[in-house]
């Protein structure tokens, strides 16, 4: 198609091919564009030489540098290792006690277990440790199973109802909805919103007190003050696990709600979770 | 009668389908396949109703040399597609900043998202691509597109297909493979379709009247070549049922990470690269009215990038069981790629030289040359993210999605409105644009839209990466992985505020296109610099 002709406006032979009005011209390529082209090449090959690269039959060349990223991460993780293993051995040999009365030790195992707790426990916990509907804040006072170090560490350890843990914390509130009749639920509802705050109904609570001292002051203490032996809460703060108010009080009484939580220590080793029980006891609450 | 044969073949087509919906294995099939049954009915009647009952002989031959009805079809659809994708994606933005607007079952991330990236990269890329492909092909070898009808079948088949894959994600339906989501029946429909394309696409060439293959056309070709042998190998798979939407891969483990790489990277290498080169090598010297500045050049960075781009995919799989051979030679093959990819950028950008001016006076060249610009800025930050010390920053994180949606938006969107705006005028032969004035706003909020999108993604990116890695002095993780998450709802809110002005200049552009259509011309003060100023008299 057509003749070679000369742009005009750049002075550059055409290619001479023409394709609905669209011409070619004949410019060389830029040389940087060239030069950058092979150096890139070049620099492709000498890598391939330095690095694992070239597939062979059943294996491939491992590269003159003979570098591996499994061996890389390995090797990375046996330096941090070494470099904390002083205090682990500390923290393997002693008492979670004794990490607590050691300055330096207490401070490596709280930032150890605030770490673990990052990764393990905020799903749950939320990750100031505030907790959630079902699932206790760790920052304040109130301790289900106890808020010393050692059961602390103990809860942590063994979980909470947890099947796969013999030693693991077991209580359940039984179904009053099959004990009590429907008024005296209302009733005792009264009483324990009353404990904390208003009651909606405050002339039932008289006859709640009844019916607690009754059926309830067994487990939750005569005062409602709870006990950390069985799991059984404190009912007079106004701290509540599931919801707060006579209506949610009764709804729990008539069919409880039982959270679970995992026993940590097969799963993360006796170092993790005392690190994990000081990070917790660091937290405000810690008795 | 006219379409007797295609309505014939509509309705048994759509009788299978009931059929299939009768018998299904399982309720998502059966619902897609109600989805189908009414799609092709009403295919059937649409046809049925435009039929003409006279014998075949007497009805006008269409006597223009080219076939554009599948090409002014496919333009339309384009604009449709991309309206909808953009809606998609802003939805999708949203759903990330504020997570209650996820509405459960259909509506929620997990099955909006590869409705988002499919519409956008299959739907509004892959019309533009069919439909600016006709039209090069056409012109560039003078020839009448080859196959008759086939181009229709082409046309309306791949609308088929985007409405069955997006049904499917809707209803639950996939396979899980990034960008090849939709389950064995559509595949296979898929292939009958692209095959067809192919054909098309191919005998046009054979039937050229030109001696030599413009260079567009080999971008083009490139493109349904390899994405026809990339579909095909990537969802290999063995339907659990006939009569079921589920199946399972023939790969298993890495080799299955593997071959999804190598297809998925070759998505974005053949479809989004290749083709849309395809695109620039035609509408930009047609619209700039100069020669293409080097034909050498042309040559040597086609053949680069076809051989380079292939291998490129382990990158996506750096620091994983993929061996560490295949993770080095992903690496230094994207390396390699930076200057085959640039070459494109040179030809496209140096294209302009001699006509420079027309940036400033012609908004659909600013548009290009944006859109090139961008290509540029892509393929460079493409191949530095390869690179694996960079990588193990880069992975995962918000960074990524910056690179391709500068990738998506900037270059493959703005070349994409450049050559509706060229066509629209030319198809439907109307004097101008119904509005130049119009093309400048979609073109400012579309770049601002990019420009926000992308400076907030990298942000995001590099913020998640370092909180991912950030070690206190005793070597202990300082942040847990929900604070990372937590600390990107600020960019995720303004991220979606630049797709929500990307979206809106493409509702201009929508509103532009329909007015041009229909004929009308906007009474507007003309562009600076396209009148001469007055002269003082010689």
């Amino acid at each position: 198609m057509g003749e070679k002709h000369i742009d005009e406006l750049s002075g550059v032979e055409t290619t001479g091919h023409e394709w609905d009005g669209i011409t070619e011209l004949n410019n060389p390529m830029p040389r940087w564009w060239l030069w950058t082209f092979y150096a890139t090449i070049v620099w492709a090959l000498a890598y391939t030489i330095a690095y694992p690269a070239w597939p062979l039959i059943s294996s491939a060349t491992t590269g003159v540098l003979g570098y591996s990223s499994r061996a890389d991460v390995t090797n990375e993780l046996a330096a941090a290792e070494a470099a904390k293993s002083t205090y682990v051995e500390a923290v393997k040999a002693k008492s979670v006690g004794e990490i607590l009365a050691d300055e330096n030790l207490r401070q490596f195992a709280t930032a150890a277990g605030s770490a673990a707790f990052k990764v393990n426990c905020i799903q749950c916990h939320g990750s100031g440790a505030q907790g959630s509907p079902g699932f206790p804040n760790l920052n304040d006072d109130e301790w289900l199973w106890g808020g010393n170090i050692e059961q602390i560490y103990t809860t942590i350890a063994h979980g909470v109802r947890f099947d796969g843990d013999e030693a693991t914390h077991v209580s359940e509130m039984p179904a009053f909805a099959e004990i009590l009749e429907p008024q005296q639920v209302n009733e005792v509802a009264a009483y324990v919103a009353s404990l904390s705050g208003q009651a909606d109904t405050p002339e039932l609570v008289p006859a709640g007190a009844k019916v607690f001292a009754d059926n309830c002051a067994a487990c939750h203490g005569d005062n409602a003050k709870g006990n950390k032996e069985m799991g059984a809460p404190d009912l007079t703060d106004a701290i509540a696990l599931y919801a707060s108010g006579q209506t949610a009080i009764a709804q729990q009484v008539r069919h409880p709600k039982h959270g679970a939580m995992p026993a940590w220590g097969d799963r993360l080793g006796d170092v993790k979770v005392k690190e994990l029980a000081i990070f917790v006891h660091s937290l405000g609450g810690g008795e | 009668m006219k379409y007797g044969n295609e309505i014939v073949l509509l309705a048994l087509a759509a009788f299978a389908a009931l059929l299939g919906a009768a018998f299904a294995q399982d309720s998502q099939f059966g619902a897609h396949m109600w989805v189908l049954f009414f799609a092709l009915v009403a295919g059937a009647i649409v046809l049925l109703r435009t039929g003409n009952y006279a014998p075949v002989d007497i009805l006008a031959e269409d006597k223009s040399p080219y076939m554009d009805g599948p090409i002014r079809y496919g333009v339309i659809a384009t604009v449709f597609w991309g309206v909808t994708g953009f809606l998609v994606g802003v939805i999708v933005a949203a759903q990330l900043a504020f997570p209650d607007l996820n509405i459960e079952p259909w509506l929620n991330f997990g099955r909006l998202r590869p409705l988002h990236t499919s519409a956008v990269v299959f739907a509004f890329g892959g019309n533009a691509l069919i439909a600016t492909s006709f039209y090069v092909v056409q012109r560039t070898s003078r020839a009448r597109l080859f196959g008759g009808n086939l181009a229709w079948y082409v046309f309306w088949g791949y609308q088929l297909f985007i409405v069955m894959a997006a049904t499917g994600y809707l209803l639950g339906i996939t396979q899980s493979r990034e960008y090849a989501e939709p389950e064995w029946y559509v595949d296979i429909f898929l292939t009958v379709v692209w095959v067809a394309y192919l054909v098309v696409f191919l005998g046009t060439i054979l039937n050229r009247k030109e001696p030599h293959i413009y260079v567009a056309n080999w971008f083009y070709l490139a493109f349904i070549i390899t994405i026809a042998m990339l579909h095909v190998v990537n969802n290999l798979a063995v339907p659990a049922s006939f009569l079921g939407s589920k199946s399972y891969s023939l790969f298993s483990g890495v080799q299955d990470a593997l071959t999804q790489w190598w297809y998925g990277h070759n998505a974005v290498g053949f479809f989004l690269t290749a083709g849309f080169l395809g695109m620039m090598y035609y509408f930009v010297p047609k619209q700039v009215d100069r020669p293409v500045y080097s034909y050498r050049l042309s040559i040597i960075h086609f053949w680069s990038l076809i051989f380079l781009y292939i291998w490129a995919g382990p990158h996506h799989l750096h620091y994983t069981a993929l061996p560490d051979w295949a993770q080095t030679l992903g690496m230094v093959f994207s390396i390699m790629l930076w200057m085959p990819s640039w070459g494109g950028m040179i030809n496209g950008l140096m294209t302009l030289s001699g006509a420079w001016d027309k940036i400033r006076t012609d908004p659909i060249v600013r548009m290009m040359v944006v859109a090139i610009a961008f290509y540029g800025m892509s393929t460079f930050e493409g191949p530095m993210m390869s690179i694996k010390a960079v990588n193990s920053l880069s992975h995962y994180t918000e960074w990524t999605i910056g690179h391709v949606h500068s990738g998506a938006l900037g270059w493959n969107g703005m070349i994409t409105f450049g050559a509706i705006y060229f066509l629209v005028p030319r198809l439907w032969g109307r004097e101008r644009l119904y509005s130049m004035r119009m093309v400048t706003w979609h073109f400012w909020l579309a770049t601002l839209g990019i420009v926000v999108y992308a400076a907030v993604m990298w942000v995001a990116g590099i913020s998640q990466g370092l909180m991912w890695r950030e070690y206190d002095e005793q070597g202990f993780l300082v942040y847990s992985f929900a604070e990372s998450v937590a600390a990107m709802v600020p960019y995720y809110v303004v991220r979606t505020i630049g797709g929500l002005m990307y979206l809106a200049g493409a509702l201009v552009m929508a509103f532009n296109v329909f007015m041009t259509i229909r004929g009308h011309l906007r009474q507007e003060e003309p562009m600076p610099g396209t009148v001469p100023a007055l002269q003082p008299a010689q």
